[in-house]
């Protein structure tokens, strides 16, 4: 039928059917204005500028120089501390992402159980290393490399070893203890909202569930639980998927910068290197864009899986 | 109340439950080891802070590190209140204006239908997983473009358009308002604006609680250091950050500054969660 109109009208007609819809719709627009003109200024204008950075050599003094895809080349054809740092990533990302995702989930599943007050005082023990903001002080104090360090002396009184182990400067040790303090730590956000979540479902549903014959509480956790939870556990999963892929604070502050024969260097710590301390903005940008990509990627996996929750 | 006890009955074991209540408190006695390092070092003597090999515990406590902190306070060439109050305005200005706009948008894209929406949605879901390092430069050119450099608003406004917090309520609105409800007020001659204020905010307030929670946190440590540089509004952890910069003898007042950064958040996360769990005791028992 739309062919026999001619494409003029038709465009026409398909504009005017738009602007009956913003118009009958003003008011859905006019309540996310606010917050939309403020997130695309300061979120997604500097993405898209950084994304362009991505193609130039930009120096922050100079005006940046077009270079097309020059970054994208060296990234993986001459820098080989980014591919170093490309598999620290990935192994970092794939045992603490999906291991601390877990142990929220666990733990405030756990304490959901506990009277209110027990609850809100067992809340905050385990968020505490989050708050603290000196968490790190106290691994350094137990992996001091010589022998008054805490576990260093824990093992010579006991003749398991003869002589102190540079935990935080031998790269045998170093990507086990940044995953050990990782997980410890990652009692942050999503825990919080697993929490909140958690005491937000209608009781009615485990109500209705005994009735339906749910007979313990991991078919109650599987169909009542999870499906109720879903939209938390995409949340969650964001979190964690930035989390590890995007770690570096808590690298630096226990291993240094750079990590003894970047052992446990990672992407993000290499776009911070050419960002802040090379001012090479362009192929740091490049950089970013990569590992946005790559989180992207592991976000659309997972959203996949959490679709079968509750099957 | 009722349905508490009857799910608690569903196949567990008390021994089940020990185990896991013992898994428990081990866990959070490990996890609470910085909290109470902190406190330890606040009261240890200069002698004990610098004991070798270090000390966990303190052994002989005193106040003289308060003592010395507030002796130093007093002596700052911009008085300590007016750091508190640029903290305690960036603070307010910005959660309320994050939760307010979040909110609605977040209340809008969970709960109305027009164009634009489905792509909105993904944006917001892009946008979470962006590395902030390189959105830095960007971020100056804007903010010094629009004349905010040495003003609050340079660190408030950004915080307006925060999507962790869109994203966190939407989903909170999405699993707790149910359509039914906002179909009955809207049949009464409810407007949209009435419906989002009286009857979407209460039912989620365990998530702008936990929201402002977890903001606060983000900008309490805030020392407002690129992008105001003059003195007079600066925040009170610039301040207190300068008074341990003093080196090696200042580390009994660091250590009582520490102590002071953590217990403010520790109140402010025990009132809340003591918040959320009262609105769930009331919500239940419907």
């Amino acid at each position: 039928m739309d062919q026999n109109i001619p494409v003029n009208k038709r465009v026409h007609r398909e504009l005017e059917l738009f602007w009956l819809d913003i118009k009958r719709d003003k008011e859905q627009y006019l309540f996310l204005a606010p917050f939309t003109i403020v997130f695309f200024t300061f979120t997604v204008v500097p993405v898209l500028l950084s994304i362009v950075l991505s193609f130039t050599n930009f120096n922050m003094l100079q005006i940046p120089i077009w270079v097309g895809i020059d970054n994208y080349i060296r990234m993986f054809l001459e820098d080989d501390i980014f591919l170093i740092a490309v598999k620290n990533t990935l192994v970092f990302s794939a045992v603490t992402g999906p291991l601390s995702y877990m142990l929220c989930f666990v733990i405030a599943w756990l304490i959901n159980e506990l009277t209110p007050k027990v609850r809100a005082f067992l809340t905050l023990l385990f968020y505490a290393p989050s708050i603290s903001g000196n968490a790190y002080m106290m691994w350094t104090l137990l992996f001091s490399g010589d022998m008054y360090g805490y576990i260093n002396g824990f093992l010579l009184k006991y003749n398991v070893i003869n002589k102190p182990i540079q935990w935080l400067i031998d790269p045998d040790y170093m990507m086990s203890i940044v995953i050990i303090v990782t997980l410890w730590m990652s009692l942050g956000t999503s825990f919080l909202v697993f929490i909140a979540g958690l005491q937000g479902i209608d009781p009615k549903l485990y109500e209705a569930a005994a009735i339906d014959g749910i007979k313990n509480r991991w078919q109650e956790l599987w169909y009542i639980t999870l499906p109720a939870m879903r939209g938390y556990l995409m949340f969650g999963a964001i979190i964690a998927i930035t989390n590890s892929f995007a770690a570096a604070g808590q690298i630096t502050a226990l291993v240094g910068f750079p990590s003894t024969d970047y052992a446990v260097h990672t992407v993000m710590q290499h776009i911070q290197d050419y960002g802040t301390i090379r001012y090479e903005m362009g192929y740091a940008s490049a950089m970013a864009v990569v590992l946005f990509f790559s989180m992207v990627l592991t976000q659309r996996i997972v959203q996949r899986l959490l679709a079968k929750v509750g099957e | 109340m009722k349905i508490r006890i009857r799910r608690k009955r569903l196949s567990r074991s008390t021994g089940g439950d020990l185990l896991i209540f013992i898994i428990l408190i081990l866990g959070a006695t490990f996890s609470a080891m910085p909290m109470v390092y902190t406190i330890s070092q606040a009261f240890k003597p200069l002698n004990e802070l610098f004991y070798f090999p270090p000390r966990f515990f303190v052994r002989n406590p005193t106040l003289v590190n308060f003592y010395d902190l507030f002796l130093l306070i007093g002596q700052s060439w911009i008085p300590i209140s007016r750091y508190l109050f640029n903290s305690i305005v960036i603070i307010v200005l910005s959660l309320l204006g994050n939760l307010f706009f979040a909110s609605l948008a977040a209340f809008t894209l969970s709960k109305y239908n027009f164009r634009g929406k489905k792509l909105y949605n993904e944006i917001i879901v892009l946008s979470l997983m962006f590395a902030p390092a390189v959105v830095q430069i960007p971020n100056y050119l804007i903010i010094s473009s629009f004349g905010w450099i040495n003003t609050y608003w340079s660190i408030v406004v950004p915080r307006w358009g925060s999507t962790l917090g869109l994203y966190l309520m939407k989903q909170f609105i999405d699993a707790m308002v149910d359509d039914f409800l906002l179909e009955a007020a809207k049949i009464d001659g409810a407007s949209t604006f009435r419906i989002y204020w009286n009857i979407v905010m209460p039912i989620i307030k365990p998530a702008w609680l936990t929201l402002l929670i977890l903001e606060f946190q983000n900008l309490w440590g805030t020392t407002g250091g690129e992008f105001i540089y003059a003195e007079h509004l600066k925040t009170l952890p610039h301040a207190l950050n300068q008074i341990i910069a003093g080196g090696v003898a200042r580390q009994g007042v660091a250590a009582a500054v520490a102590l002071i950064m953590l217990l403010i958040p520790v109140i402010i996360f025990l009132i809340n969660q003591s918040q959320i769990i009262e609105t769930m005791g009331t919500s239940g028992l419907d």
